[in-house]
């Protein structure tokens, strides 16, 4: 899809929600259409970087962890436009996992390992980050970033 | 267009990789990756990255970078990174990689450096 098409999918809308389907070249265009849907919000161009970073690392996870590459599992995206700011909700349909049991990758032991650094990106280029398990099932991570 | 294009120079035994584009999850980090293990099935075991025209990188590059680090340093090569974008150096220090690798700005330095 091009970028002028992702665009007036998400100009002037309050509220979007949309899926993908659990593969990897689907990131790319559902992060495209958050970073226009940000930018209509007013985000600047550093902010957009952010909010690029922390939904592409945050799809990356729901696509390969959560739903571990099963097409026949969406991920479901939700973008809010709030008066000062913006939400993005993701949702996955796989086991969950506690987040309080991920290595922090900046310890020496874990510097060299090759993956593992998709949280601490999302805590650096959002404001605020949640995950909570969905009672029927998944997991939902609900990012802030405000103006 | 491929997400990641990799081209290869040498310079005396060390060979210098020119990447150009994006590394990030799937098709980038894959073309990274086949090229450091082509390159360390040839014997080529001194690599510089060149990532000046790298405009993105995420967590998946990263740890593509990490790897390619790692497997260089498992045959008894060395691996060093050159001309580091400011969002890539901010990366690298936020995960604490600053530590790891060897960064230059100057190739001419970072080819000295090899030997």
């Amino acid at each position: 899809m091009k970028t002028d098409e992702l665009y007036r999918q998400t100009v002037g809308k309050k509220e979007i929600t949309f899926s993908i389907s659990s593969k990897i070249e689907a990131i790319d265009e559902a992060v495209q259409k958050a970073t226009a849907f940000a930018s209509d919000a007013g985000f600047g161009d550093d902010a957009l970087f952010g909010i690029d970073m922390a939904v592409r690392e945050a799809l990356a996870n729901a696509v390969k962890h959560g739903n571990k590459l099963d097409e026949t599992k969406n991920v479901e995206i939700t973008l809010i436009n709030l008066d000062r700011g913006m939400e993005i909700t993701i949702r996955d349909f796989g086991k969950g996992f506690d987040v309080s049991e991920v290595p922090d990758p900046t310890n020496p032991e874990n510097l060299l390992k090759a993956s593992g650094r998709g949280i601490l990106f999302m805590h650096n280029f959002v404001d605020k980050v949640e995950w909570q398990q969905h009672a029927e099932g998944g997991m939902i991570v609900k990012m802030t970033k405000n103006c | 267009m491929a997400e990641l294009n990799l081209t290869e120079r040498q310079a005396g035994d060390i060979t210098i990789l020119d990447m150009d584009g994006k590394v990030t999850i799937g098709e980038g980090s894959v073309a990274l990756r086949n090229t450091i293990r082509r390159l360390l099935g040839e014997g080529k075991k001194k690599i510089l990255l060149n990532l000046g025209s790298v405009g993105y990188i995420d967590s998946s590059g990263i740890g593509e970078l990490v790897s390619s680090f790692t497997a260089v340093n498992k045959e008894g090569g060395t691996l060093k990174l050159l001309n580091l974008t400011q969002k890539i150096q901010d990366l690298l220090a936020i995960t604490k990689l600053l530590t790891v690798f060897d960064v230059f700005e100057n190739e001419g330095e970072a080819l000295s450096s090899f030997n």
